[in-house]
């Protein structure tokens, strides 16, 4: 299941819900992102409606076709964010624990680089928009030669 | 049609949608835009900016554009 939402992600209550819906799963994975604090007010991630549901509907496709996967979960933020909100919530639900560890870690791979989302923190200097991290392009890059070995 | 500019760009467009007139490619969708907006012209030329048409990455600059499309212009992702 694929969320992109304003309203608060209570990841709590969502895993659960998710893990209800898990007959025959011996593993649930899952990774919350939070916005962090240090300095900053306020995070505001602008998306594109319709594009950014369907890039993330690929990425998820892309998963379920390398991971031995029963069920997915995906919900995502935008809007205005506070420090410690979740802004992300990342599930996976398979037989075993290794294909559900290993698809969380690559879901969120592929969103920090290619779901269409665009952050702006606020911090007591002013407004920026944040770019991509180098290091998030090689963990992404990392499953890409993965697939070719 | 309808353009869009998210992240940055809006900033430097001063909006987050123009219309544009029937133009027949990306490429003379550019070259409106130069003339209307040098500097936006060239932000849309940064690095990484990644151009959408209805919704779906186009790479070919001379894709051929009709009445009603929705060109977004987006620059590096940062999701997640």
């Amino acid at each position: 299941m694929i969320r992109v939402q304003s309203e608060p992600l209570d990841s709590a209550q969502s895993l659960a819900a998710f893990q209800a819906r898990a007959h025959n799963a011996g593993a649930l994975a899952s990774f919350t992102g939070l916005v962090r604090g240090g300095g900053v007010s306020k995070l505001v991630l602008e998306h594109y409606p319709g594009f950014t549901e369907s890039e993330i509907a690929r990425i998820e496709g892309e998963a379920r076709k390398r991971f031995d996967l029963i069920d997915t979960l995906i919900i995502h933020r935008f809007g205005a964010l506070a420090p410690g909100d979740a802004i992300v919530l990342v599930a996976a639900l398979s037989t075993h624990r290794r294909a559900a560890l290993e698809a969380v870690d690559f879901l969120m791979d592929y969103l920090k680089t290619e779901a269409p989302f665009w952050k702006r923190e606020e911090r007591a200097d002013g407004s920026h928009w944040i770019e991509p991290r180098a290091d998030d392009r090689i963990a992404r890059s990392a499953w890409e030669e993965s697939s070719e070995s | 049609m309808r353009v869009l500019f998210f992240g940055r760009l809006a900033d430097v467009a001063g909006k987050r949608e123009r219309q544009a007139p029937a133009l027949e490619t990306i490429a003379a969708l550019r070259a409106w835009i130069d003339a209307e907006d040098a500097v936006l012209g060239e932000a849309l030329r940064g690095k990484g900016v990644r151009i959408a048409l209805n919704k779906s990455i186009v790479h070919d600059e001379n894709a051929s554009l009709s009445e009603g499309d929705e060109i977004a212009f987006m620059p590096p992702l940062s999701g997640g």
